[in-house]
Formats: structure tokens, sequence, C-alpha cells
């Protein structure tokens, strides 16, 4: 198993936290893991980006050309990284903020609104938390419950007060619309 | 075994610096090393040791000499243009025989260059970089793993030679967040005889790179090509995959070994008796490694060398070589990344 995934959105949307949670949790589950970020020049309304790859085997290139899943939650993310994504590759699409003209065929799109649902939850920030729900049920990649622990580890004390709505967030994604 | 963790190769560094026992650290920020300097900004008070913000590149270096001249485990960390700036000082550090060790997270150049991954500081690396006949240690990770356990080996290699130790990372390698094991606190640091302490009721130590009488300082070279011979002789390090059967054999440092790695993969599922040679240290270059190759191989053997950059470690390759085989090359520097279809197609073409 090899599964590379992109995480893409504004700066703010928490794409780099999404990345960082699920790399976490394939380490829980045992899995070897690699977490880039994107690094360089960016634009206020841009591109924020990271990417990882879980690997039940040892990672020798932690490069990512194409994805297996592309989480995206803005536009310019959408028009940059649609082409990235493999034959019958996963996309999590935050239908609240993107409009796909003619998405590309071959690809399971999932559209969601992901920032609608957080801003119901009260907490706009939740977004990504949302599409990691979606995430998990469309590929058994990772363990509910082992999201839920990565959680309660990563939330530092003075973010505590965030940690219920991120697990609601995280079960709406999970149960669906 | 340890518990595992998820950290950046930035941190890394930084965790085993203060693990291996570093007391003095002075950097200037740059990126993509900047997580370096912060995650040293936080821990080395919180371990009561000396973290100083310069106010230049050239000031960091300075401070590292003083501190390392007065003993103690000393580092500093930069990316290529700041590498540049800190030259003279490494040269007086080489020149006054001070072990220290020097992070270089690498970004594309020349000039103010930009921030992806790279390896175009090869040569500034592994040639010395500033003014002499000197050379620095070089150690080149490939890992996050690699990297926290090389800056183990050098404080220790540069306390033993009494030289300074680089360890040459790019961009993704400082970025890229992996799985980790730390390790533990190094105790009981080798003494240092040498060093400025205080002299009281012993006979003074001389800490110089300048020598007034005639021909004290050929002596010196002398002095210091004899160390060179003894690192070039003892502390060439590699890793080989697949070298005893193999016909095209890759080389490749750092983060281009992995995809060399992958490329090697995909020939042996072509049939292709494919393998990796790695120099983990760059200076001494593992010359040895391949002269032995050469010597075993009755049958021809063929090295194709890929680098972020455009053949700088080919020039060691084609010296270890020496014209007994064919040597090819790819690369692509300033943000290109040679991946492993491109790596293939030329080796297959």
């Amino acid at each position: 198993m090899r599964e590379e995934i992109i995480c893409a959105g504004f700066g703010g949307q928490g794409v780099m936290l999404l990345g960082r949670v699920i790399a976490q949790a394939a380490l829980k589950e045992n899995r070897h893991v690699t977490w880039i970020p994107s690094y360089g020049a960016a634009m206020r309304g841009g591109c924020a980006f990271c990417t990882v790859v879980i690997s039940d085997r040892e990672i020798a290139s932690p490069y990512v050309d194409k994805c297996d899943t592309l989480f995206v939650f803005n536009q310019p993310s959408w028009d940059k990284f649609k082409a990235k994504v493999r034959k019958g590759g996963l996309v999590l699409f935050n239908s609240s903020l993107i409009k796909a003209q003619q998405p590309p065929r071959q690809l399971r799109i999932r559209k969601l609104p992901f920032t609608e649902t957080a801003f119901s939850l009260g907490e706009v920030r939740v977004a990504n938390m949302a599409a990691l729900g979606a995430f998990l049920k469309e590929k058994n990649i990772l363990k509910y419950k082992t999201v839920l622990d990565v959680f309660s580890e990563i939330t530092p004390r003075h973010k505590l007060h965030l940690l219920e709505v991120n697990k609601k967030a995280l079960e709406k994604g999970y149960r669906g619309w | 075994m340890s518990k595992k963790i998820l950290m950046t190769g930035n941190e890394a560094i930084g965790e085993a610096a203060v693990r291996a026992g570093c007391d003095f650290y002075a950097g200037y920020p740059i990126t993509p090393q900047n997580e370096l300097t912060a995650y040293m900004a936080k821990r080395m008070p919180e371990e009561n040791r000396v973290f100083v913000q310069a106010e230049s590149e050239l000031a960091a270096i300075s401070m590292v000499m003083g501190a390392s001249a007065s003993g103690r485990r000393a580092m500093t960390s930069s990316s290529s243009p700041g590498i540049s700036l800190k030259q003279e000082g490494i040269s007086y550090l080489a020149g006054a025989q001070l072990p220290c060790l020097i992070v270089n997270i690498m970004r594309g150049g020349p000039g103010l260059g930009n921030i992806v991954p790279a390896q175009s500081d090869y040569f500034q690396a592994t040639r010395g970089g500033g003014h002499g006949d000197y050379h620095c240690i070089v150690l080149a990770p490939c890992s996050v793993q690699e990297a926290h356990n090389l800056v183990f080996s050098g404080f220790a290699l540069s306390d033993k030679y009494r030289a300074p130790a680089i360890i040459l990372g790019d961009g993704m390698l400082g970025q890229m967040m992996e799985p980790l094991v730390v390790h533990s606190k190094k105790k009981n640091l080798s003494t240092k005889p040498w060093a400025l302490t205080g002299c009281k009721g012993r006979r003074p130590n001389i800490v110089k790179s300048f020598y007034m009488q005639e021909g004290g300082l050929e002596e010196f070279n002398k002095a210091l090509q004899k160390k060179y011979a003894r690192i070039k002789e003892k502390e060439q390090r590699f890793e080989g995959i697949h070298l005893d059967d193999s016909e095209i054999i890759l080389v490749a440092y750092g983060t281009q070994a992995r995809i060399a790695r992958v490329v090697v993969e995909a020939l042996r599922k072509k049939g292709k008796k494919a393998g990796l040679l790695r120099p983990v240290t760059l200076w001494p270059f593992p010359a040895d490694a391949f002269e032995e190759l050469l010597k075993k191989k009755r049958k021809k053997v063929r090295f194709f060398v890929t680098e972020m950059s455009y053949g700088q470690m080919l020039e060691d390759v084609r010296l270890a070589v020496n014209g007994r085989a064919a040597v090819d090359f790819y690369g692509r520097a300033g943000g290109g990344i040679p991946t492993e279809e491109e790596i293939l197609r030329r080796i297959l073409q």
C-alpha cells in the first residue's frame, strides 16, 4: 500500500494541519510516512499545500508527482492540482468555495460543502476536519479512532476548547450530509 | 524500541545537537533552515545553554569560533547564500584547527537564488569553500533519521580531528517530516586540553592560524595535509544497495539518493542489474568503494550520477573511476528535481 495525498487551499484553511494529522495518525498505525509542506513565495488568496505519503514499506522517494487523494479547499488550488490526481483518484472537493466547470473524468470527485458545514458548527476553521472525516469514510486507510487519539494528543492546552468542535466536524464529514 | 515521533529535518538536527551536547549556537535566519534556528532558540535556553541570534552570518561564525576556541561544542546553521558569507570564518576555523558543526540546508543558486531543494553547494562544501588549502568533513543525510544521527557523528569527528564538520542537506530534507527515534543524551564528552580555558597553573595554550616565522606556515600546512590524509584513510562512509551483482550503479546523495533508489527498484523490475552507491561522507569522498568495485568486477560496470545540480559530485566520481568505466550524468538545479521517469529514460536510452 502506498497512498499519496495532496492537501491544498488558502493559507489559513488548515491544510498543513490536516496533512500533519493524517501523518500523525499513519505513524500511530505503524505506517511509514512523510509530510512535506509547500515552501516558497506565496500570495494572499493563493495556494498553500502539503504532500503526505503513507506506505507499508519504507518510503524511498517522498516526492509526490501524482496523488491518489486530493483535498482541495479553494479555486486556485483546484485549478493548480486537478491535473495532479491519478486516474480513479479521490478528490475531496470543497463545493462551498469551488466551482468546477468541467471536472476531469475518471476521478472520484466528492463535492461536499466543507466550509459551510464548518460555519454551521460555529467555527469556520474546522472545514479541514470535515474533509478528513469524509476521507476516512471513502478510504479505509486510517481508523477513525486513531484520528480522535491524534486530536487529543496534539491539541495544545490553550486550544483545548476547540477540541470538541473539531470532533464534531470530523463526525459530520464521516457520517455524511 | 524507542517511540517514534514526527519531526522535520530541521528540528531533528536541532534536537540532535542538544542531545549531542552542543552548548553554543549562533545563527542568523534564512529559509529553508529557519526552523532549525527557531528550534535552537527555544531548546537551548531550556537546557541552560547559549543561543545567540547574531546580527549577521559573519558574526555568527565568528562567535562559533570564539566558543570553540574556549572548548565549547559550538554550532551554526544557514542556507546557501548565508554559508557563502560564513566562508571567511570557516577558513579561519580550519586554519586554527577548531572543531564545530556547520549545517547547510541548501537552496537553489547562484546569487540570492530561491528556497527550493538543491544540491548546488557540493563544490563549496567539499573543496574548502574559503581561502587556503583546507577541507571540512562533509556529511550528507538522506532522511530525517539520518540527519539526526549524523549530527552526533559530525560533532564527534569534528572533535576527533579538530576540523569543522558540515551537514549538507537540502530544502526538502529540512522541511520534510518523517518518523524519528531520538538518541539519548550524550555523556562524557571528550576533553579538549588544547582549549583556551584560562591558563592558571598550566602552560598557556595558543590557538591561531598565523605563522610569523619563515617556513612556519608551510610546516603547518604539511601537518594539516597529514591530518586530511588520515581522515581520507579512516572516515569514508557510504551506503550500497545491490552492489555485488550490479552492472549499472547509480550514484547519488541526500534527497536525490532516495529518488535514485526508486529508479534502482524500477530497473530491477525490468530485469536490469542495477544498484545504488550513496556517499554519506562527501568529504572524504568514498573513493575506496569505487576502487573496490572496479577491482572486483570482471564484467563491465557503468556508473550513472544524478544530482540536483549540473554535475558537481560527478567530478569526484570521475576522479575515483579514472577512466576505467563509463560515467553518465543527469541533473537539474534551481528548483528542478530530476524525476524517476527522467532518469530511467536516460539510463535506458
